[in-house]
């Protein structure tokens, strides 16, 4: 089974839009969002939800009043300030370390796990997927993507499906790490901007440390031609497979107006026809590796 | 007075606002790039750097020496950043969240503290503006400690207009907590409405005044100022789908020096923001 997860450092490159795109080229896959903290890709797959689980995160500290004599050991002992003078847990704040609940010489904090969200299985035209709803201003989104990875993974072995394509988060940070560690490639969505190169090349540094094969394609390539050339001389240098570029195109937006992929909306088009090329070179790439 | 820009989805254009915003204010501002993990204001502002430090985010290290393996710490971890198996003890940096509740609870006090390298923070100014941004070390999967440095260097005597990372989650709240209006950046597609959406539940949590610029607004549909007006956020700025701006943003120029017309409308947004943040 190979694992496709499709990244990009800065975000707005057309990560989400691209996938949509492989859901209607690509056969016998599972699809998987693991852009758990803002993620986009049900607005095209629709999908139908069949199964709703609560996503289970860290834990929090709560103060019980009653039992509080006000000694102020949490609070010195509280590294993120989470605890006020009055003794009441911002759970903004809150890191969830336990120190206050286990150094409390009255018993008087409780510790309980938190509902940080939840994550589905669902069937979409495209086949089965995969995806979550991080709760707003909540932790752990690392250990979601982690979750909705290996449930994907289950998915594609109980259905004998061979692909799994990830939709990954923007960023370099704990949920980038989490959603490529044992990948079979990451492809790397860009843009011939200052900082989408900038960002690719963090993006592309951290696939290289955790020695994870990376492909790139620059999207809205037109936009400036010689950027282009000089990220994908870049790549290059770094043993990223480069591969077919994609052009500035309206038809990407419209689809998207039309909670349809840029094939649905218009195979002909130029975006789509470049996406087509781009999804048969990581066909051959994922067959030959 | 503290602007953050933030947006729920990635690459509508908070750091093209945040910037032009800076420097059409011009003096008494200082804008600090809390997008640690991708931090690009540095590219369209190019500050001379004047200080750069090394963050580090404190970790235990066992002296075997003292240790007796009771196991004591690897209990109270929460994180399994500390684990004993027989007489071994190891400790896993990368996973440590800095609490120090092993070196509290070690009766032998064989655990102190030594450091891992979270990332850098520069500091610097270009034409007056002054400029802070993290850079988290690749590799590295926590940014909230690098991101509170970064915020650390807020000067209450200027303007602080902060470019937050994307998403809800705890590197957008660490961010712009304590700011005294969110202006929050999107586009007119589904996309942009429904990561919208998330952004502002997120802002209405930190109960912080809000604003909308609407950037590509001729892309896309209506929805999103529809939802705006039924949510009654004001929208503070539009700016439509020009080649001339996305090429400028492709060499990294900046709006208002590609089109200097520009620096009236965001001189215009500002004064709009200090109305709505009093």
């Amino acid at each position: 089974m190979k694992e496709l997860v499709i990244i990009s450092g800065k975000g707005g490159t057309g990560k989400t839009s691209i996938i949509s795109a492989f859901a209607s080229l690509a056969e016998n896959k599972v699809l998987c969002d693991a852009d758990v903290d803002a993620a986009d890709l049900h607005l095209i797959a629709s999908p139908q939800i069949d199964q709703r689980n609560d996503f289970m995160g860290g834990n929090k500290a709560f103060i019980e009043e009653r039992f509080c004599t006000e000694c102020g050991l949490c609070h010195e002992l509280c590294r993120w300030n989470a605890i006020n003078d009055d003794f009441i847990v911002d759970n903004l704040e809150c890191e969830g370390c336990g120190v206050c609940v286990y150094f409390c010489p009255e018993k008087a904090i409780e510790f309980p796990v938190q509902n940080c969200g939840e994550w589905y299985i669902s069937k979409t035209r495209f086949g089965p997927m995969v995806h979550a709803r991080l709760g707003i201003a909540q932790e752990n989104s690392g250990r979601l993507v982690t979750l909705v990875r290996q449930e994907a993974k289950k998915l594609a072995e109980k259905n004998n499906l061979d692909l799994i394509i990830t939709d990954g988060p923007p960023g370099v940070g704990c949920p980038v790490i989490a959603s490529m560690g044992g990948a079979s490639a990451v492809l790397i969505v860009t843009e011939p901007t200052v900082s989408g190169r900038h960002d690719m090349e963090r993006v592309a540094q951290l696939a290289a440390h955790f020695k994870v094969p990376a492909m790139m394609s620059v999207n809205k390539f037109d936009l400036n031609t010689d950027q282009t050339l000089s990220i994908e001389k870049y790549a290059e240098t770094k043993g990223i497979a480069v591969l077919g570029r994609i052009p500035f195109d309206t038809a990407l937006t419209k689809s998207m107006v039309q909670a349809k992929t840029v094939i649905e909306y218009d195979k002909d088009s130029v975006s789509a026809q470049a996406i087509n090329t781009v999804w048969k070179q990581i066909s051959k790439y994922l067959n030959d590796n | 007075m503290i602007i953050s820009v933030a947006s729920g989805k990635g690459g509508t254009g908070k750091t093209t606002i945040a910037t032009n915003l800076a420097v059409s204010v011009g003096k008494d501002v200082q804008i600090l790039d809390c997008d640690v993990e991708e931090p690009n204001a540095h590219l369209f502002l190019n500050p001379s750097i004047i200080e750069t430090e090394k963050v580090m985010a404190p970790i235990p290290e066992v002296d075997e020496t003292k240790c007796t393996y009771c196991g004591k710490c690897a209990d109270i971890c929460r994180f399994r950043a500390i684990i004993v198996l027989g007489e071994t003890i190891l400790t896993f940096a990368e996973m440590c969240h800095s609490c120090g509740g092993c070196m509290k609870v070690c009766p032998e006090g064989a655990i102190s503290e030594t450091g891992r390298e979270l990332g850098i923070v520069e500091r610097g100014n270009r034409n007056g503006v002054g400029f802070v941004h993290g850079r988290l070390r690749v590799g590295e999967a926590m940014s909230p400690p690098l991101i509170r440095k970064v915020r650390s260097f807020t000067n209450p005597e200027l303007l602080t207009i902060i470019d937050a990372p994307p998403g809800t989650s705890c590197p957008v709240i660490t961010s712009m907590k304590n700011s005294d209006f969110v202006l929050l950046v999107t586009e007119p597609t589904p996309f942009g409405l429904n990561d919208l959406m998330l952004a502002v539940e997120a802002v209405r949590i930190l109960k912080m005044p809000h604003g909308l610029v609407i950037n590509r607004s001729d892309i896309g549909d209506g929805q999103v100022k529809e939802y705006a007006a039924k949510k009654n956020i004001p929208v503070l700025m539009e700016i439509p789908f020009s080649r001339k701006i996305a090429e400028a943003y492709s060499r990294g120029q900046l709006i208002v020096d590609a089109m200097p017309e520009w620096r009236d409308k965001f001189l215009g947004l500002y004064h709009r923001i200090k109305e709505l943040a009093n």
